[in-house]
């Protein structure tokens, strides 16, 4: 991650306490410092797009999709799948035939 | 104090297709192969993008259908956002606002044992039935000393479906039987196997009791969601839990200030339920629509033409073979939980000329008692169904005793192991044993007058006043007079004696 810039505009417009309630929802650890900053940067996107409350939408259906189709579908075919090796690459750690994460039970 | 149990089911059963949810990867079950079946959609790679798959979704609206849910004309994709090492995307891909179904209805006999329940059909409401993709299993070190936990993803992407009924269920033993019915009605629509040991079908259970105390108020306790049941046992005996613990820990308070929802699992060993996740970190899952996948529009045409293909559901078959074939309810109900093929074969019997009941019996026993024997399901049986109607018509025709017909059955069986079997092999079984009612009577008295002259002792015995005596007549005029009808005989020996008997005195 690149130095933090430091928390110099003020536009609280997020409370810092739903700023840490996304973070832990995401499992960001944040700093004070940070926390600041993305409740200044994430304020500003909500003040932005309250832009569009100016706009009348009566009548208008929502949005649900940016792609103009629909139905689009595959059919019910074996597709060869990835060797496990290459399956398995990317992981923090594997006994060669799983993932390997910290206990869940524990 | 009075009280109602409330319990309503979120159920999730595997559909059986080739190949998972939004990719081309194999859904068999690889428990030893771990790994083997995944690609970059799945794993939740970067830049992979998912595609639905087809048969996917035509077997959930299958299943949807069969609970009697409307098809939604429009539906789409949501992300639910969890983390958890068996979910490698971070995000579950299933049906938030908008699901392909919805307002259905699934009806089982209430339970007798819930006040003034007793002859009641219970109506369980079916809020929705969704589709979302299944995750990845994580593999505990059984010692219970290891540091890591192994995980899976061969099962992550295997699509769900996902039946959330109302709270409409009043005793545990009420969800125990909506789950089997829902069970049957999945397999019956060939959408799903529910092989519970494999954990194709899976269940969690919303539960809390309404506790009318002396004093004329009632309360309600807080609702408890008992997670990941996998077997009819384990629910019903979960939800009795729960009552009892909610009645232990509620009962004497008029006023129960904190009715958050909790997230409990079931520990079957020791047959009690344990608090998983603290309230305080209650699930947020921040949904919003996917953008990989774009929406489903489903026609009117579409729908009819899926609903005029929709096998006929076990419930309404149950239905049917007692207003139409008049079977006791009980009968019915052993023949349609044996399932599909099994009911196909009654059904085949009966057209073939068995009378039902009779038909009914001989499927549930005879056949049955020949496929533990021999440790085969009915697809395997080895004498048609066209044949054991046949011979079950020589039963109703008065051709065959039922003994007769036993004994013609287990011959086929037998002779089946190196031959087809044919109506030829029956007929021939028949005729060789003898099996055939002796329905000429002429012939029938001139056994039984033989049996009479070569049998003077006896004869004497009888007419001297032991009615014994007549058995060992009886018996030897049944094994001279193969396949002739018991009672028949029996009459005619008995009338032949006593025509002696007069004429002696």
């Amino acid at each position: 991650m690149t130095q933090p810039q430091q928390a110099t505009e003020t536009s609280p417009a997020l409370p810092l306490s739903d700023v840490a309630r996304i973070a832990r929802l995401a499992r960001l650890k944040l700093t004070e410092n940070e926390l600041a900053i993305y409740a200044n940067q994430l304020g500003k996107i909500l003040e932005f797009m309250t832009v569009l409350r100016e706009v009348d939408t009566t009548g208008i259906e929502p949005m649900i999709s940016a792609v103009p189709c629909e139905n689009v579908f595959r059919d019910d075919l074996i597709v060869e799948s990835l060797p496990r090796k290459l399956a398995l690459a990317n992981a923090p750690k594997t006994d060669g035939k799983s993932f390997l994460v910290p206990n869940i039970l524990g | 104090m009075k009280y109602d149990v409330i319990i309503g089911l979120e159920v999730h059963a595997q559909l059986q297709t080739r190949t998972k949810i939004f990719c081309g990867c194999a859904t068999d079950f690889t428990p030893d192969a771990p790994n083997i079946r995944t690609c970059p959609v799945c794993l939740g790679l970067p830049g992979a993008l998912p595609v639905l798959n087809k048969r996917a979704f035509e077997m959930a609206v299958k299943a949807a259908m069969g609970l009697r849910c409307q098809i939604a004309h429009f539906t789409k994709w949501d992300r639910k956002q969890y983390f958890y090492p068996d979910l490698p995307k971070g995000y579950q891909i299933s049906q938030y606002d908008l699901p392909f179904s919805h307002s259905g209805l699934m009806e089982i006999p209430a339970d007798p044992e819930v006040a003034g329940a007793e002859g009641l059909t219970r109506k369980v409401r079916i809020i929705r039935a969704h589709l979302e993709d299944d995750a990845g299993k994580n593999v505990h070190d059984e010692s219970g000393r290891g540091s890591e936990s192994q995980v899976d993803l061969n099962r992550a992407g295997t699509p769900l479906v996902e039946i959330v009924t109302e709270p409409d269920l009043r005793s545990p033993k009420e969800a125990r039987m909506l789950l089997e019915e829902i069970r049957l009605l999945l397999l019956y629509l060939g959408v799903s196997d529910c092989n519970m040991q494999e954990g194709n079908l899976r269940c969690d259970a919303n539960i809390n009791l309404h506790l009318h105390h002396d004093s004329g108020i009632t309360t309600k306790t807080p609702i408890v969601e008992i997670k990941n049941l996998n077997s009819f046992r384990f629910l019903e005996q979960a939800c009795e839990y729960e009552v009892s613990r909610q009645l232990k820990t509620y009962g004497h308070l008029e006023e129960i200030a904190d009715r958050t929802k909790r997230t409990f699992g079931y520990d079957p060993q020791r047959g009690v339920t344990i608090e998983q996740r603290s309230k305080e970190e209650a699930a947020d899952y921040r949904y919003f629509p996917d953008p990989d996948l774009v929406p489903v529009i489903v026609t009117a045409d579409q729908i009819q033409l899926w609903q005029a293909d929709l096998p006929e559901r076990p419930q309404d078959r149950r239905q049917r073979y007692q207003t139409q074939l008049g079977l006791s309810p009980y009968d019915a109900g052993v023949i349609i939980e044996q399932g599909r093929a099994f009911a196909d074969f009654f059904e085949q019997i009966v057209t073939h000329g068995a009378e039902p009941k009779q038909a009914s019996n001989w499927i549930t026993q005879e056949i049955q008692r020949i496929l533990n024997e021999r440790k085969c399901s009915i697809g395997e049986f080895p004498v048609s169904a066209e044949l054991v109607g046949t011979i079950l018509k020589k039963v109703s025709d008065k051709q065959l005793t039922l003994k007769a017909a036993r004994e013609a059955l287990d011959a086929l069986v037998s002779y089946s192991e190196e031959n087809t079997v044919s109506h030829e092999t029956l007929e021939k079984v028949i005729q060789e044993r003898g099996l055939a009612i002796v329905q000429n009577d002429e012939l029938l008295l001139n056994i039984i007058q033989q049996v009479i002259q070569k049998n003077p002792k006896p004869v004497a015995d009888y007419l001297g006043g032991k009615q014994a005596a007549a058995g060992s007549l009886l018996g030897q005029v049944m094994r001279e007079a193969r396949g002739a009808d018991p009672q028949l005989v029996k009459s005619l020996v008995t009338k032949a004696l006593d025509a002696l008997k007069s004429g002696n005195s």
